[in-house]
């Protein structure tokens, strides 16, 4: 700074010089800006005359805060998206205002596995492909043991979108984690991240990748399958937006499921279809949730195993010795 | 010094460290049996690529294989650029002049193959570049492509830098083919040794070996967090950070040391590779082994102490189990044995230090594999109603193939690096010796 000082005295004329240069080219400046914002605003205009000349009709419209306008027919833009768009915007979005829940009422599971066969089939799975599997569980050699089926449990704070390094599974509004395997890269890093273990791949062709050829892809269904990609329970997010019960729930013969909305407080069951408080169900039966203490915030919740409606048996298995 | 350093001239020195640049018969060969095993191990990918990631021996709960471990043992591997260029180089040793050009081929060569390693485990590898297109910063993963692109580049570059002097000495001495001359002269920038241009050249590596530090310490660390970031037992660890870096520091210096050996017989260097740098690297490996034990016993007696539920089921499977076998041999045949042999002096002669180092270098690799395959075999939830190949992960064949490949590979590319310039710098050497070019 003192250098500058010193050198500029001596030399005024050298500074005054230096300032006109600068001034002149702050004023092209100011010039170039100028003419752009000119030519902006003429183009600008001149679309509006165009567009006024092509319709020449103006309606009135009721906008969301109920005010009246008055619109250019041309300016009127259809809202809802159709076909590929609608669908990808729809299983990102979710289905509004809903919170989807499940409770498992593990007192009335006996390890039937229709819930089971009722996903493979739905989402086109292996045998021992499972977004849904009963588990033989057993908490310490002194407590008796019971079935507990499992599926994804759609995380509030879910490990696995995470970790996933493209996007390509992802939380909705609507509580659902979703998979789109046309992104997926198949790092399986989201397998590795979740602690129940809920997340499956396809490691070899997928069971119907031959009748699926050319079905567009549907993530809220999950079909068709893909190799190389990842594939999990999604809460049946292709039912809820019909209306109706996943499919595991409405397969099960014992009433063990209670599927329904946060929001409303209300779960139904999927055998009786006895719609419940879900606050109350919860509290009068001690519902929790597994691993809470992970902090992942499942939206499954479980019923503990008492009074229980059947004997436990030990499962048999009917998966192949080998994939 | 084994010669006397008043005999030593500069054209000595040029044709000492430079007569191995030429194809010869035994280079031909070797390269052969390295290009027929590679092509084996493409064909065993190939597979893999036709028919999915089923040809491998994982599934969908031990979902992290030998490609896994591959990629991280890669990793630690090329993180000894770092230590024996930068860290020692920075310190001020001297006598590692002669191994820093070791040091950064196999950092450029294991930093290199680990890209291809971990594309070998992806489920679809043709949309690789969808992590650059839909990237997310939240993902570790993002951090670990970010990282090691990085540090490759910063390896490439510190292996090219104390070269660029070497071509233009080979351009003009050598007795080689025009085009190796031609290629040479290329490469050496019209370097012609001015005050100006080394004062350019040892800033510019100055400033590399000072960016490598966090730049290698970030892409191990990285490494450690895509398990470390998990809540499995095993992996869920606050220490597995440091855990990784100190265990690539073994890895690398027992790379290092077998490199040295093969490239003093092979190429005879005897002169410029001592008994004093094996000597040298020995105390280097002792030290770097006694960091990581440090680590291992914080790794295992804290969690062992406690014994929760999915940890005492996982160090009970370590300690006594399954994988008993494999852990104690890892353990006492790969970090105390060497430990305490390389105390002693005659352990650090280059034959006995060579086999020690092989036995580390090996264990490393097993190491890696008890890291990342255990954990997945016993999740928080039992695994039931599935095959039995998806309760006990047995590698395959065409697996263990993909495995070895990425080994060809770096073979192939230190053997082309350390065949076409000098394995050890001539510049450096020269001005180190007091020699100059006259």
């Amino acid at each position: 700074m003192e250098e500058n000082n010193n050198t500029h005295s001596p030399n005024e004329p050298e500074k005054s010089k230096a300032s006109t240069r600068r001034d002149f080219l702050k004023n092209l400046g100011l010039a170039g800006v100028g003419v752009a914002t000119g030519a902006a605003a003429l183009y600008s205009g001149h679309i509006f005359e165009a567009k006024k000349e092509a319709t020449g009709e103006s309606k009135v419209l009721l906008t969301q805060d109920g005010r009246l306008v008055s619109v250019d027919s041309l300016e009127i833009k259809s809202h809802e998206k159709t076909g590929e768009d609608l669908r990808e915007s729809q299983s990102r979005e979710g289905i509004p205002g809903r919170r989807w829940v499940m409770v498992t009422d593990l007192s009335r599971c006996r390890n039937a596995r229709k819930c089971i066969s009722a996903c493979q089939e739905a989402h086109h799975l292996r045998p021992e492909q499972y977004h849904m599997n009963t588990l033989q569980m057993q908490d310490s050699p002194n407590t008796a043991p019971y079935n507990m089926p499992k599926n994804c449990q759609h995380c509030d704070n879910p490990p696995c979108v995470a970790v996933c390094p493209v996007d390509a599974t992802y939380k909705r509004p609507d509580g659902i984690v979703l998979i789109e395997n046309d992104r997926c890269i198949g790092c399986r890093f989201c397998m590795a991240a979740c602690p129940y273990s809920a997340r499956i791949f396809n490691w070899i062709e997928p069971k119907d990748a031959a009748k699926d050829q050319g079905i567009e892809y549907n993530a809220e269904l999950n079909v068709p399958q893909k190799l190389g990609t990842i594939s999990k329970c999604l809460f049946s997010a292709d039912r809820l937006r019909e209306g109706k019960l996943p499919y595991c729930v409405e397969a099960c013969p014992n009433s063990v499921y209670y599927f329904g909305d946060e929001n409303e407080d209300s779960v139904t069951n999927g055998t009786t279809k006895e719609t419940v408080r879900l606050s109350k169900l919860l509290r009068d039966n001690g519902g929790y949730q597994l691993m809470p203490e992970l902090g992942t915030k499942p939206r499954v919740y479980y019923l503990p195993p008492k009074n229980r409606l059947f004997p436990f048996e030990e499962a048999k298995d009917a998966t192949p010795e080998k994939v | 010094m084994t010669m006397d350093d008043n005999k030593l001239t500069f054209d000595k020195i040029t044709s000492d460290l430079t007569h191995h640049i030429r194809i010869n018969k035994g280079f031909l060969v070797w390269m052969g049996f390295l290009t027929v095993s590679l092509v084996a191990c493409l064909y065993a990918y190939s597979l893999q690529l036709r028919t999915g990631l089923g040809v491998a021996g994982i599934r969908d709960y031990v979902t992290w294989g030998l490609y896994l471990a591959n990629f991280v043992f890669f990793v630690a591997a090329s993180l000894i650029g770092m230590l024996i260029s930068a860290v020692l180089g920075l310190a001020g040793m001297k006598w590692i002049t002669p191994l820093t050009r070791i040091a950064e081929t196999i950092a450029v060569s294991f930093a290199a193959v680990a890209g291809l390693v971990i594309v070998s485990d992806m489920g679809r590898p043709e949309r690789l570049a969808y992590v650059f297109i839909y990237g997310r910063p939240q993902s570790p993963i993002l951090w670990d492509v970010t990282v090691i692109i990085t540090y490759f580049a910063l390896s490439l570059l510190l292996l090219y830098l104390p070269m660029i002097a070497d071509m233009a000495i080979l351009h003009r001495k050598g007795a080689l083919p025009s085009w190796l001359k031609g290629t040479y002269k290329c490469l050496s920038l019209n370097f012609t040794d001015t005050p100006a241009q080394n004062r350019i050249i040892n800033r510019s590596i100055r400033m590399l070996l000072i960016l490598l530090v966090p730049m290698a310490l970030s892409i191990h660390t990285v490494t450690s967090w895509l398990f470390a970031v998990t809540s499995r037992a095993g992996w869920d660890s606050s220490i597995f950070g440091p855990y990784f870096v100190s265990g690539a520091f073994v890895a690398g210096s027992a790379a290092v040391i077998i490199a040295m050996f093969f490239f003093r017989k092979n190429y005879k260097l005897q002169d410029y590779i001592t008994d004093l740098h094996f000597d040298n690297m020995g105390k280097v490996l002792v030290t770097v082994s006694l960091v990581y034990l440090y680590f291992n016993i914080n790794e295992f007696l804290v969690p062992g102490y406690k014994l929760q539920r999915a940890d005492a089921i996982h160090l009970t499977e370590l300690f006594s189990g399954k994988d008993a076998c494999m852990f104690w041999i890892v353990q006492i045949g790969g970090l105390v044995l060497p430990i305490l042999l390389l105390f002693f002096r005659p352990f650090r002669k280059p034959l006995p230090i060579l086999v020690i180092s092989i036995a580390v270098l090996i264990a490393a690799w097993f190491k890696r594999y008890l890291i990342v395959i255990p954990t997945q075999e016993h999740p928080f939830l039992p695994i039931q109603h599935v095959p039995q190949n998806f309760v006990v992960y047995t590698p395959t064949l065409v697996e263990t193939m993909i495995t070895i490949g990425p080994f060809i590979l770096v073979l192939i590319i230190i053997t082309l690096i350390s065949k076409f310039f000098p394995v050890i710098p001539l510049h450096e050497t020269a001005v180190e010796k007091g020699v100059e070019d006259v």
